[in-house]
């Protein structure tokens, strides 16, 4: 059993502060969606935990296990267990899928291995991660592909998805995940992240404005971000009720937050962007 | 030997993600690997230092030549003394060429044997790991140390096809009609100041005659050695692939590292009669004390192909433009290059085309890559000479620059005297984005194993066409490059 938890987080991306004072603990197979109107702050969230260095933490904590994780790098956070499935997926041209994520995973499995050290077996490393491709309806073909390049949309996410089943991550931060997927590809990975939940007791953070991923992964807990911070949280009947009624009702139970980040979002507008 | 090495490669299993080429060995990082050097007080001949008539006369004399070559090396010499300086490209004004060795004979003679090859010698070759390259997956070897062949091999069923693999000095003596026919036919001695100055005091290199029809499977190599300070290499190579006929060729080279400078000034002449078909790949990791001046130049005849693949890591200064002139309708020339451009280092490398017949074709791709405030700059030249019509050239230029002290320059000219013909030129710039690093180090990687794959990524369209042992060196060579040039 593990605990990630955020204490009074503050995020600043260049001198502009976007998190101000989250709080919020996730424990192995707890399942938590994270809502709220764009540029409330979700994806800043998302990447603070992930280690972007583009974000920078201004005040307080994230201990894994009592262990403050801030100062570490992203590879380091990786190697303990955390994982963030991008919104955006970047393309690394002429990095075939297999060798980096072969990478990947032996420096995940093996948090010791120095650079130049031994890998996964190749033999083992094939057949796990045919076998992943196959449950998560990824071609195998894609095994010899460069990274992300030339991928539809839904091709990036489910990859995605893919990387995480081989990493077997303790905490994973899936951002807008169901977003540009059809329903073939929401049922795949929701079932995916599912299994994952069960069989790993991976704890989930998932980001969304929809509630398809949540269908199948009913949330333990519902979050509500605004200007910044989680201004109320609940269980899956709040997801809900969100997806249905839109942030309004939010709006108007915190008045005062919501006109702040409207201040913020008027003056500086490429707000809804990076966060 | 392996089934799946051919010239072909393009499917080779170098590709595949169960192929070595990912692993990533576990070798002593850091600094140049090749860097050092055996004694030489037991040398069988050195010239004293400098350049003038009597040095080059004694090269000749050393090498019991005929007259007419003792005289094209004087004539070649009055020419280099003439010509200027080049001004453009790197700099070059710091070569002192009265402080260079210009002959240097390391060993008696030339062994068909390794057993045979004084120890010394020998030993630096299994350490840059020839003799056993020479078992596993080539047809045939030349190991040049200093100034002469030490070493030499081929194997018989190519023998006796016809095929002559020799250096080029044994070429002269055993070969004389044949290589007086070709000889400074590609590059002529007065083609530019360093061609000048090879065709002076040249020594060493391969001349390989590939008879009509015949295929060599397995790649031909030369590996050039440099071991003392202050040492001019100037070896000469001659290939002529005859009708139908299809060859490898493959060069490697290193050198000590010495604060002082030496010289390489190789010329690389080659002739590929109709239907031929030539590969040269190069990949070249001297010391960075080297000045690395080098003309290569290819005669492409009726439906012939000349590619050359140039890798060029290390040297302090690297000037070469491999040469495809396709002088017959449907000739064809492709020149894939990789500079990469460390420390101190100026790799000023690319390609020319000259199209000079109709429907001809040509295609460079070049990357180039530099950090730690090197300079990798792309110079290339595509021509089209008049009534070179329905010719095509594509050429794609891609830098990548790792770190703000470092820089790229792209110097594409193009000159054309004929209308119907399509060419295209791309080129981009690029440095390692930080979305990319984070992706990578979101997934465990460090950020120094993060940069180096994208950088493997960036020159892998080049690197898989190499044959696999080819890729996996040139990966190495390049992890080698990248070791800690962050984080």
């Amino acid at each position: 059993m593990s605990t990630l938890q955020i204490t009074d987080l503050h995020v600043s991306v260049g001198d502009t502060p976007i998190l101000r004072g989250v709080n919020l603990t996730l424990n192995s197979s707890e399942v938590h969606a994270l809502m709220g109107p764009n540029g409330s702050g979700k994806s800043t969230l998302a990447y603070a935990l992930a280690g972007h260095p583009g974000y920078t933490v201004t005040q307080g904590s994230v201990q894994l296990d009592g262990e403050e994780i801030i100062e570490l790098e992203a590879d380091q956070r990786a190697r303990k267990g955390l994982y963030l499935a991008f919104q955006y997926p970047v393309t690394i041209p002429g990095v075939k899928v297999a060798d980096f994520l072969r990478h990947a995973v032996s420096n995940v499995r093996n948090p010791d291995r120095k650079e130049g050290g031994d890998l996964i077996s190749m033999r083992e490393y094939r057949r796990e991660l045919y076998e992943r491709m196959d449950e998560l309806s990824v071609d195998r073909a894609f095994a010899r592909r460069y990274l992300n390049e030339g991928f539809s949309g839904g091709e990036k996410k489910r990859m995605e998805i893919l990387q995480m089943a081989m990493l077997r991550p303790r905490f994973a931060f899936l951002d807008e995940t169901d977003s540009g997927l059809d329903t073939d590809a929401v049922n795949v990975v929701s079932e995916g992240v599912a299994k994952l939940a069960e069989e790993q007791k991976m704890g989930v953070l998932i980001i969304t404005h929809h509630d398809r991923l949540l269908h199948y992964n009913t949330p333990d807990h519902t979050h509500v971000m605004l200007g910044g911070k989680i201004v109320e949280s609940g269980g899956a009947e709040l997801a809900a009720e969100l997806y249905t009624d839109g942030y309004a009702g939010v709006r108007d139970r915190h008045p005062e937050v919501a006109a702040e980040a409207d201040a913020r979002k008027a003056a500086e507008p490429e707000l809804a962007g990076v966060a | 030997m392996p089934a799946t090495l051919d010239l072909s490669n393009a499917d080779s299993p170098a590709r595949d993600f169960d192929s070595p080429v990912e692993d990533r060995p576990d070798v002593d990082l850091g600094d140049y690997r090749f860097g050092f050097h055996d004694q030489t007080d037991t040398y069988a001949f050195k010239s004293r230092k400098g350049l003038d008539r009597e040095i080059v006369a004694q090269i000749s004399e050393m090498k019991n030549e005929p007259a007419w070559m003792r005289d094209y090396r004087l004539d070649s010499l009055a020419l280099f003394e003439k010509r200027p300086t080049p001004h453009w490209g790197g700099d070059l004004e710091q070569i002192n060429y009265q402080d260079i060795f210009y002959y240097m004979k390391a060993s008696s003679g030339q062994e068909r044997s390794w057993d045979d090859v004084p120890e010394d010698i020998r030993k630096t070759y299994e350490k840059l790991g020839i003799p056993e390259a020479e078992q596993k997956y080539l047809s045939g070897v030349k190991a040049q140390y200093e100034s002469e062949v030490v070493y030499g091999s081929l194997q018989q069923d190519l023998v006796d096809q016809g095929v002559i693999f020799t250096d080029t000095d044994s070429a002269l003596r055993e070969h004389e009609d044949l290589f007086r026919e070709y000889w400074a036919t590609v590059i002529p001695a007065d083609d530019n100041k360093f061609s000048a100055l090879n065709s002076a005091v040249w020594s060493g290199g391969s001349f390989i005659y590939v008879p009509k029809g015949v295929h060599i499977k397995f790649p031909l190599q030369a590996y050039f050695r440099i071991n003392s300070e202050n040492m001019g290499q100037f070896e000469r190579t001659l290939i002529i692939v005859d009708e139908g006929a299809n060859i490898h060729y493959v060069e490697g080279c290193t050198a000590p590292t010495y604060s002082s400078n030496s010289l390489h000034s190789a010329v690389v002449e080659i002739v590929v009669k109709k239907e031929g078909r030539c590969r040269y790949s190069t990949i070249q990791n001297w010391s960075s004390n080297v000045y690395n001046l080098v003309t290569k130049r290819a005669h492409v005849y009726r439906d012939a192909t000349m590619e050359w693949v140039d890798g060029n890591l290390g040297s302090k200064l690297t000037m070469k433009y491999p040469a495809c002139h396709l002088l017959e309708e449907g000739a064809r020339g492709e020149t894939l290059s990789i500079a990469f451009a460390g420390p101190g280092q100026h790799q000023d490398a690319g390609a020319k085309m000259v199209h000079a017949a109709p429907n001809t074709s040509s295609r460079i791709i070049s990357k180039s890559l530099s950090k730690d405030g090197g300079r990798a700059s792309y110079r290339g030249l595509v021509k089209v000479m008049d009534g070179a019509t329905g010719s095509k050239s594509n050429v794609v230029c891609d830098a990548l620059i790792l770190d703000p002290e470092s820089k790229s320059d792209t110097y594409p000219y193009i000159e054309c005297e004929e209308a119907d013909v399509s060419l295209e030129h791309e080129a981009s710039v690029s440095k390692i984005a930080e979305d990319q690093l984070f992706y990578l180090m979101s997934r465990g990687l460090s950020e120094a194993e993060a940069s180096g794959m994208i950088v493997t990524g960036f020159i892998e369209p080049l690197v898989k066409e190499l044959p696999m042992e080819y890729a996996v060196e040139m990966n190495r060579l390049i992890e080698l490059q990248m070791e800690g040039s962050v984080g």
